[in-house]
């Protein structure tokens, strides 16, 4: 699933971290953002992963990873222990994920999440004029089988963060190849354009 | 078939032919007895390099030994990791030099109660003195240095073999570059220590066994002994792969016998596994290497429990567990790792699904042997890089 994502989100995301800190990714899948992050910014990284095949994939790449379930694993990692924890498209997923989003803040001294955004055009456009679930590039799995249980909009997640107290350092939005930062001023069209948006929080 | 007292001065001949380091330095055991000037048998395989960044420290189980893969030259059956460890397998010996020691306690040419008590000049029984998990690794630490390897790429061990190398790992930190610990636990729980107590009582039991000193009369408490094995045999299985193994086909019959026999396909195994057991293995090693493994609780050495018994680590870690594996379970092993994780150490884990029990680390099961190439042929290559810096 990994490997279907946006090369350009890893980009970004190895660009709003430091180099030489400690970074924890959620989800990491085959490793590649861990890959990226060790090598071009010399980050000390540890992945949690639930599909063996994947692990098993990390652990040949001679990448640390953690055979587990976020949704119900991320105790095991004491407070404050990363400087910070990737979540990349995977928050929707969760059965619980304010849970889970709360679990991070608290292991990470701060957390990038990445979430595909329910409100970008298209993805209204299907809904709105065709009366259909959207399939797109970013939501490429239909109603029945797909693994997003919470789909939420950008702006949902900006509203979340306000809400529950979560300051948020930074935003960005990405689409195709182009990323453009989302502020409280831009939320609404940005909201409409970006088919990622990519938090800063803590 | 040759008398057991045969066959064991026999296995004594052949003995003295096996590598064996003589440990000149004394060696302060937990129990407060001191041993020195004693043997301590290993085996190799491959070639050890030149930058000496290729060797493999592998620790046995139970009732393993140093002969780790190819034949068993006391046996003359496979070595005990063959699935694992060979030319061009997991642990492939045409890349990596693997050294395996035979603990302290063992039958199989290192110190241990049927040898000779210097003092009386007569085989030690139970005068031999109580060793732990931790005597064990400070003996085999001595092999290391008589092979003049300061670092070892890996080390690597199932079972008792894994509890050897976490207290490695703790005791030395800085000894091994890398560490796989297979199926184990950081201590003993209680149904561990029943398990081993049960083993210990059939060996007990059996009148032969005399209170240790059947080993002055050249003779083995086979009968206890035997039970003892057919105990770990049934801990080593799971629920489902005994039942998809043997389920309830009879042995060679048609229909029950109405006796006492080895009706059940299982109960032949059983027999078979406990009875092949007692040609190779001393009853009283068998009493006290379950003892090492009961008195081992790694957290108990440390104030401030595990997480403090891996502060400082530097070795990177893959933990790997069976998901049908009840002695060891799923569970101790993510203990471990938590541990790990919560002391910052470099940390891998993974689950391998598996009916095949505790057993599943000798077995032939491709996603273990897969994971285990993987990680250790990738530390390779960055122990190579940081040797080279």
């Amino acid at each position: 699933m990994k490997n279907l994502k946006m090369k350009k989100e890893f980009k970004v995301i190895a660009d709003l971290l430091p180099n030489n800190t400690r970074v924890l990714d959620i989800g990491c899948g085959d490793g590649s953002l861990m890959h990226l992050l060790r090598k071009e910014k010399n980050i000390e990284v540890r992945g949690l992963e639930l599909n063996q095949d994947n692990v098993k994939e990390c652990i040949y790449k001679g990448l640390p990873v953690i055979q587990g379930n976020a949704e119900t694993e991320l105790h095991q990692f004491p407070d404050k222990s990363f400087d910070y924890v990737v979540l990349s498209q995977t928050l929707q997923a969760f059965y619980e994920p304010e849970k889970v989003l709360k679990n991070l803040l608290r292991i990470g001294k701060s957390v990038i999440i990445s979430i595909p955004n329910f409100g970008y055009w298209k993805v209204r456009t299907k809904l709105l004029l065709f009366g259909e679930m959207p399939v797109t590039k970013t939501l490429p799995n239909t109603w029945y089988n797909t693994p997003n249980l919470h789909m939420c909009t950008i702006k949902d997640l900006f509203n979340f963060c306000d809400e529950k107290n979560i300051i948020i350092k930074k935003v960005v939005g990405v689409n195709e190849n182009k990323t453009s930062l989302i502020k409280k001023s831009n939320l609404e069209i940005k909201n409409l354009f970006s088919k990622v948006g990519i938090f800063l929080i803590s | 078939m040759p008398s057991l007292a045969g066959l064991f001065f026999w296995m004594n001949i052949k003995l003295e032919n096996i590598k064996k380091l003589n440990v000149t330095k004394p060696l302060k055991l937990d129990c407060g007895k001191s041993i020195k000037d004693f043997p301590l048998a290993y085996e190799t395989y491959g070639k050890l390099n030149g930058n000496k960044d290729n060797a493999i420290l592998v620790f046995h189980a139970l009732t393993g030994d140093q002969f780790v893969t190819g034949t068993n030259p006391i046996t003359n059956k496979e070595g005990w990791w063959v699935t694992a460890v060979g030319p061009g397998r997991a642990i492939d010996t045409n890349k990596y030099f693997v050294i395996c020691a035979n603990v302290i306690g063992g039958c199989m040419g290192s110190l241990g109660p049927k040898d000779i008590n210097p003092v009386t000049k007569k085989p030690y029984g139970l005068d031999f003195p109580v060793i732990t998990i931790k005597d064990m690794i400070k003996a085999q630490e001595s092999l290391l240095e008589h092979l003049g390897i300061k670092k070892l790429l890996c080390a690597t061990g199932g079972s008792m073999g894994g509890m050897q190398l976490l207290q490695f790992c703790a005791t030395f930190p800085d000894k091994t570059f890398s560490a796989v610990p297979i199926a184990c636990s950081s201590s003993h729980s209680a149904q561990n220590i029943a398990l081993n107590e049960l083993a210990r009582q059939a060996i007990m039991a059996d009148p032969v066994w005399d209170n240790g000193k059947y080993v002055l009369k050249n003779v083995q408490p086979k009968n206890g002994l035997a039970v003892a094995r057919m105990v770990g045999h049934i801990s080593y299985l799971s629920e489902k792969g005994m039942q998809e193994k043997f389920g309830r086909k009879l042995q060679e019959k048609a229909d029950y016998e109405f006796s006492f026999n080895a009706d059940f396909q299982v109960e032949s195994y059983l027999r078979h596994q406990g009875y092949a057991f007692v040609e190779r293995f001393d009853a009283n090693s068998v009493l006290y290497i379950t003892r090492a493994m009961d008195y081992f609780d790694l957290s108990k050495q440390f104030k401030g429990g595990l997480v403090e018994a891996f502060k400082n680590q530097k070795t990177k870690f893959l933990i790997i567990s069976f998901s049908s594996d009840w002695l060891y379970t799923t569970k101790d092993n993510k203990d471990i790792v938590i541990a790990l994780n919560a002391s910052g150490a470099d940390v891998s884990y993974s689950e391998i699904i598996t009916d095949k029990g505790h057993d599943s680390f000798l077995l032939d099961e491709p996603e273990f042997l897969k994971t285990l190439k993987g990680f250790i042929d990738s530390m390779y290559e960055k122990f190579k890089n940081e040797k080279r810096i």
